[in-house]
């Protein structure tokens, strides 16, 4: 169970975050829905300790992970693909996958599992990984992220830029993912693909909680959308 | 003397330069690939490996050789040490903030210069080296008879001079397996491309930061220690390493330990050669020119990949 507790957080002084909890369960894809600027992506950083809370704190499986050092937080369990990918440049697929897999010091099977999700990958490993295609980039971020066997896992926009075949198999993943039991916390843009596939919805305005319900509700009521993310 | 032979010499003396300069670039080179601090008091730690070195060297009785070996090891340890505890308290303060460290490693120039003053002196003092055997090097001739050697006067370089060569050959190999074969160097690696994301995945990168910024100035230590025997110790030894590695380094390319090296070997052999014919100022001015060009032509330095 990843939990935020009434988190507030920003950058210097402005603040972004303002009190905001959510709590995702194991086996459940909780998504994040809010415009441009909301704070969807600062709600992650903050999650991973990248920013300092100014209050608040976020919980994993009754740990306290916001009082632990920024790189003792995926130590946790808490695996993280980052908006716009951002790879390890300059190392190699198999070297992007290796640093996955020792933060937590996951073993050899975790990383046959992880190509066995992305055989394209399996390809390439000796290929640099800014000289991936756009679609394998966004595979091996998520690959990078399954190597350390993640309890939580945060998504942020992992489907962008990405032709509906790819998104198909990104989704697939996400999926399986629920099946064996990860907390799903997903950031994504396009309300019909959120709608396929989470279980719940969290709006998000101005770093403040909106809204919270089910994917299934949203669905027969588009009213809620149009005022959260609507222009 | 002939003019080829004279050529020879000049390469052999440029090259004692282009190793010295290679060691001391690639740890500048280094520090500002993985933590983009932009480290001014890199030759006041090349002046302390120095300086170290003749403390140690007259504090050991025996032959010269035990002390010129104990300093190679002693000066570049302390040295690094030192770089890590201003490391932790200094810039992972300032939150390895681009500006403020260059201003806080101007300020660490001054007290680790003047830090040398008030306890080592004003004086140069050399040390001695391991060895210095005086090797006549041949210089082919094509005669009546064949092809033949024969030694002019005045082409020799020594023993020692050689061995500089050889062991900065040896410990830039050294790094160059340690940045591509170890887990330390994946990590740093890691680390220099995305330091966040480096966080997001275990790495202890405060730790990381500490051990960089120690290696590069053992590094320059290190290299300090290689020249005393050839240069003499002195407080203010630091300016010119410090110039000359940032001249290499962006020649090269921020960062790009390859392109260090490559520029490093460019400019030790050319300041050798244009020294010997014309003056070593001259050399100055023209390896300042040649950085002037590059940044005017490819700001991200002949083996860059993308502009800094
Ligand atoms: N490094 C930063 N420094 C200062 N302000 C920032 C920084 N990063 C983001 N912000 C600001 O924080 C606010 C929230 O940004 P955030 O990236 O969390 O939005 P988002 O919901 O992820 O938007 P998007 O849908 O465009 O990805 C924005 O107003 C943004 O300008
Ligand atoms: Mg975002």
């Amino acid at each position: 169970m990843l939990e935020l507790r009434e988190i507030s957080a920003g950058y210097g002084h402005a603040q972004v975050l303002r009190e905001l909890s959510l709590s995702v369960a194991p086996g459940e894809i909780l998504c994040l829905l809010g415009r441009n600027g909301a704070g969807k992506t600062t709600t992650m950083k903050a999650v991973m300790g990248l920013l300092p809370l100014i209050s608040g704190s976020v919980w994993l499986d009754g740990q306290e992970i916001s009082r632990l050092p920024p790189h003792r937080v995926p130590q946790a369990g808490l695996g993280y693909v980052p908006q716009g990918r951002r790879l390890f440049t300059g190392l190699s697929v198999a070297q992007n996958l290796e640093i996955g897999l020792r933060t937590r010091g996951s073993g050899r099977h975790v990383r046959d599992e992880v190509l066995a999700l992305f055989p394209r990958l399996r390809e390439r490993l000796s290929q640099r990984a800014e000289t991936l295609s756009g679609g394998e980039q966004q595979m091996l971020a998520m690959a990078r992220a399954l190597c350390i066997e993640p309890k939580a896992l945060l998504l942020d926009e992992p489907t962008e830029g990405l032709q509906p075949s790819m998104i198909d198999a990104i989704r697939q993943v996400i999926a399986r993912l629920r099946e064996s039991g990860v907390a799903i916390l997903l950031v994504e843009q396009r309300v019909d693909a959120v709608l396929s596939v989470a279980d719940r919805v969290v709006f998000i305005e101005n770093g403040r909680n909106g809204e919270t319900m089910s994917a299934e509700a949203l669905r027969k009521d588009h009213s809620l959308i149009d005022r959260y993310v609507g222009i | 003397m002939d003019l080829g032979p004279y050529i020879l010499l000049a390469t052999l003396e440029g090259a004692v330069t282009a190793a010295v300069l290679a060691l001391t670039a690639v740890g500048l080179s280094l520090v500002f690939g993985v933590m983009r601090v932009v480290n001014i008091a890199h030759g006041e730690f090349f002046m302390l490996g120095a300086v170290i070195a003749w403390y140690v060297a007259n504090g050991l009785s025996g032959h010269p050789a035990t002390g010129f070996f104990a300093a190679l090891i002693i000066a570049p340890l302390l040295v690094g040490v030192l770089a890590m505890a201003v490391d932790m308290t200094i810039l992972k303060r300032l939150n390895y903030d681009p500006e403020r460290t260059i201003v806080a490693t101007i300020g660490l120039l001054y007290i680790l210069q003047q830090g040398a003053l008030m306890t080592y002196g004003p004086e140069a003092r050399p040390v001695e080296a391991p060895f210095n055997t005086r090797i006549a090097l041949p210089w082919p001739e094509w005669g009546e008879t064949g092809l033949s050697f024969y030694y002019p006067w005045g082409l020799s370089t020594t023993s020692y001079k050689l061995a500089v060569i050889a062991a900065a050959a040896l410990v830039l190999l050294g790094v160059w397996g340690m940045m591509t074969r170890t887990k330390l160097g994946l990590v740093m690696r890691a680390t220099q491309a995305d330091r966040e994301m480096a966080l997001a995945f275990g790495i202890p990168v405060e730790r990381v930061y500490a051990m960089v910024f120690g290696i590069g100035a053992g590094l320059a230590a290190l290299a300090a220690v290689l020249i005393v025997p050839i240069q003499q110790a002195h407080y203010l030894m630091g300016a010119d390493p410090l110039l000359l590695s940032f001249i290499v380094v962006i020649i090269g390319g921020l960062g790009s330990l390859p392109g260090t090296v490559v520029a490093a070997i460019i400019i030790g052999l050319s300041d050798g050669i244009i020294s010997v014919f014309f003056s070593p100022t001259l050399a100055k001015i023209l390896a300042t020119l040649l950085v002037g060009l590059v940044l005017v032509f490819r700001p991200q330095g002949l083996f860059g990949t993308r502009a800094a």
